[in-house]
């Protein structure tokens, strides 16, 4: 990677200027509506938050480039071009108030996609060598060490022989011919091993063939948080190159939102070509299984709980109806909360946000929002389907004195399952990988 | 340039220049766009993005879900209430349809008099609203810049002028008339060059969102 200057960001955003983007900056008539609709601009009331104003810097470069009114006006010297200092000035809006959740394209009455926006003028940002240390450095890490937060496989390993302990269940490893092939975030990895564990019951009761790779485990995709398309590639590919060694018919992305998008929408984009194999959130693929009838569970939480949608699966993904069904299958007292399904607020904390130290105060800031959606609810239990915003929910609960275990789905789920009797004793149904 | 020879320059040359760089600007403004293109999507896609697309395009003529609507009601109100006013005045006002007549040739019912006379009376109102939306909310004056308040006063002045000269306000109705026309010759002389242009390029914005959102499976 050359170093980074004005010249190589400003290239870079002259690279990401669409069709899209020169219609959405041709039609904004700064009307503020997405301010009311983005929780750091709500919960701080700082007016600098408006999404639409955190691409200042990229819209006066469209608007002096690509229109012929700005071109003229440049040669006559009319116009303030983009300055280092200025995308400096703009790291804040661009990385620390932004998960790129995408709820104010949602409500702009003319239609401007704008986290599509910013997911391009973070290209410029990191480019130029205006992105935040934090993102930086997981990036450095995903690439050098092959995951954000420094995790290696032998970690991974270790995890999958508490599972063994535990269960008795082998996790099966670099596995040909397995139909799907789990990614999993360092977040599960670190902060939340019943995944693991939780994945391996559901998958052996369901019968399905399932394998992790030890060269691809991580599925967050820090170049693409960070704005570099081709760290972001490079990423993308050590999963493909996987999938298609192992020959597996479908890759899943864990609990965790902006991996999903990661890999299922700018995947193929970002290496060129359509994958040979299918995407699918793991909600998606237990949502499946239920439908299948391969989801046998027994017993229903008596907890009142309510659901908080990753945004990346319901505005980025169009992941909405499987949660909601399979929370219904294991509890009796599931609510809604406000705005919930593609118009729910994030937590506060993706798309980057949660890995920039910068950002620490601001996004349990953010969360008074989460705050105000749950204390109206009156809930018992919080249930997601994200590792990062599930962090975030418990440091927000914790800092706000509110005393709300938070479950990841498919651990709730796997809590209900019908537990045959030969469970203990047999591996049957689990290939036992080669040489482990 | 006595009162005769300024009606007749407005109404002739003047008009014909005005007409010429609305629709010269205009389609060097969607030029501009169009070239720029877009990338295929490689990744699978769920739906259709084109049914999602069309779907946008009319669906953000409503506010997308009640909290936003909450939080911006006055911007919501003013917005409709100027939008609808001003699409009455020029569109339904029956000297407007008449002139559009003699130009396309196509004609439609317009409204009495004075209900138009009510909605121009509303949709100076909602400017004056909007502008001091602009001048007080945090956002929208952080927001706004000189061409915000530019382009306000550029809409308001056809919109007063045809009032002031319907009623016959202050000058003469001919000098007025006069005034009038010139001021929508300015306004359609600016519109492709600033955001105004919004009034044709919101449909390809809403246009691309829906389609990708569509793509995804997601309803935008």
């Amino acid at each position: 990677m050359s170093a980074a200057t004005l010249k190589r960001g400003l290239q870079a955003l002259r690279e990401e200027i669409d069709a899209p983007v020169a219609s959405f900056f041709s039609s904004c008539m700064h009307c503020g509506l997405c301010a009311e609709a983005c929780l750091f601009y709500t919960e701080t009331g700082n007016p600098e938050y408006t999404p639409i104003h955190k691409l200042e810097p990229m819209r006066r470069l469209w608007q002096q480039e690509f229109t012929l009114l700005g071109r003229l006006q440049s040669l006559l010297g009319l116009s303030k071009p983009v300055t280092d200092a200025e995308l400096e000035a703009w790291q804040p809006l661009v990385y620390d108030s932004c998960s790129l959740c995408g709820r104010c394209s949602m409500v702009c009455p003319v239609g401007n996609d704008v986290a599509y926006m910013i997911r391009k003028m973070r290209e410029g940002m990191s480019a130029s060598g205006n992105a935040p240390e934090g993102i930086m450095g997981a990036t450095t890490r995903a690439v050098k060490i092959g995951s954000p937060m420094g995790v290696r496989f032998p970690a991974v390993q270790a995890q999958a022989r508490h599972v063994k302990n535990d269960t008795g269940i082998d996790i099966p490893v670099d596995v040909e011919g397995a139909e799907y092939l789990m990614l999993m975030s360092s977040m599960e990895i670190i902060n939340f091993p019943e995944y693991m564990e939780s994945v391996a019951r559901i998958f052996k009761q369901a019968g399905k063939t399932w394998t992790i790779s030890s060269t691809a485990f991580e599925a967050t995709n820090s170049g693409i948080q960070l704005g570099n398309s081709d760290i972001a590639k490079e990423l993308v590919q050590r999963v493909v190159d996987a999938a298609e060694k192992l020959k597996v018919k479908t890759v899943i992305s864990p609990e965790c939102g902006h991996a999903y998008t990661a890999i299922r929408w700018e995947g193929p984009n970002l290496i060129g070509k359509p994958f040979s194999f299918e995407v699918k959130h793991i909600v998606e693929v237990l949502d499946e299984f239920r439908t299948a009838g391969l989801l046998k569970t027994e017993g229903l939480e008596e907890a009142r709980l309510t659901f908080h949608d990753p945004c990346q699966l319901v505005r980025r993904g169009g992941v909405i109806e499987p949660p909601r069904n399979l929370l219904k299958m294991v509890s009796q007292n599931f609510v809604e909360m406000e705005d919930n399904g593609k118009m729910n607020w994030c937590c506060g904390a993706g798309g980057g946000v949660s890995a920039n130290e910068d950002a620490a105060e601001l996004r349990l800031t953010a969360f008074k929002r989460k705050k105000v959606q749950l204390e109206s609810l009156h809930v018992d239990t919080l249930v997601t389907a994200c590792a990062n915003c599930r962090m975030q929910l418990e440091e927000g609960l914790e800092v706000n004195q509110m005393d709300m275990p938070v479950v990841g789905l498919t651990e709730m789920l796997a809590e209900h399952l019908v537990e045959t009797p030969d469970d203990e004793a047999s591996d049957d149904k689990i290939k036992i990988p080669a040489g482990d | 340039m006595n009162e005769v020879n300024f009606l007749l320059w407005v109404r002739g040359i003047g008009f014909d220049i005005a007409l010429a760089i609305f629709v010269f600007g205009i389609m060097l403004r969607f030029m501009e766009i169009l070239w720029l293109g877009r990338k295929p999507e490689l990744a699978a896609v769920r739906g259709n993005g084109v049914a999602s697309g069309m779907r946008t395009v009319f669906s953000r003529f409503l506010p997308a879900d009640s909290n936003t609507l909450k939080r911006s009601l006055f911007m919501v109100v003013a917005g409709y209430g100027f939008h609808i006013g001003l699409f009455v005045v020029i569109f339904l006002f029956a000297p407007h349809a008449e002139l559009i007549e003699s130009v396309t040739g196509l004609s439609w019912p317009t409204l009495p008099s004075p209900i138009v006379d009510f909605f121009t009376v509303l949709t100076m109102l909602a400017l004056m609203a909007l502008l001091w939306r602009r001048l007080t909310h945090p956002v929208l004056r952080f927001l706004s810049t000189g061409e915000d308040y530019l382009m306000l006063l550029l809409t308001f002045l056809p919109v007063l002028t045809g009032y002031m000269a319907f009623h016959h306000l202050f000058l003469s109705y001919g000098w007025m008339l006069g005034l009038h026309i010139l001021s929508v010759e300015l306004l359609l002389i600016v519109i492709p060059f600033t955001k105004l242009i919004h009034m044709f390029t919101l449909f390809m914005a809403r246009w691309y969102s829906g389609f990708m959102a569509g793509q995804k499976g997601v309803q935008s």
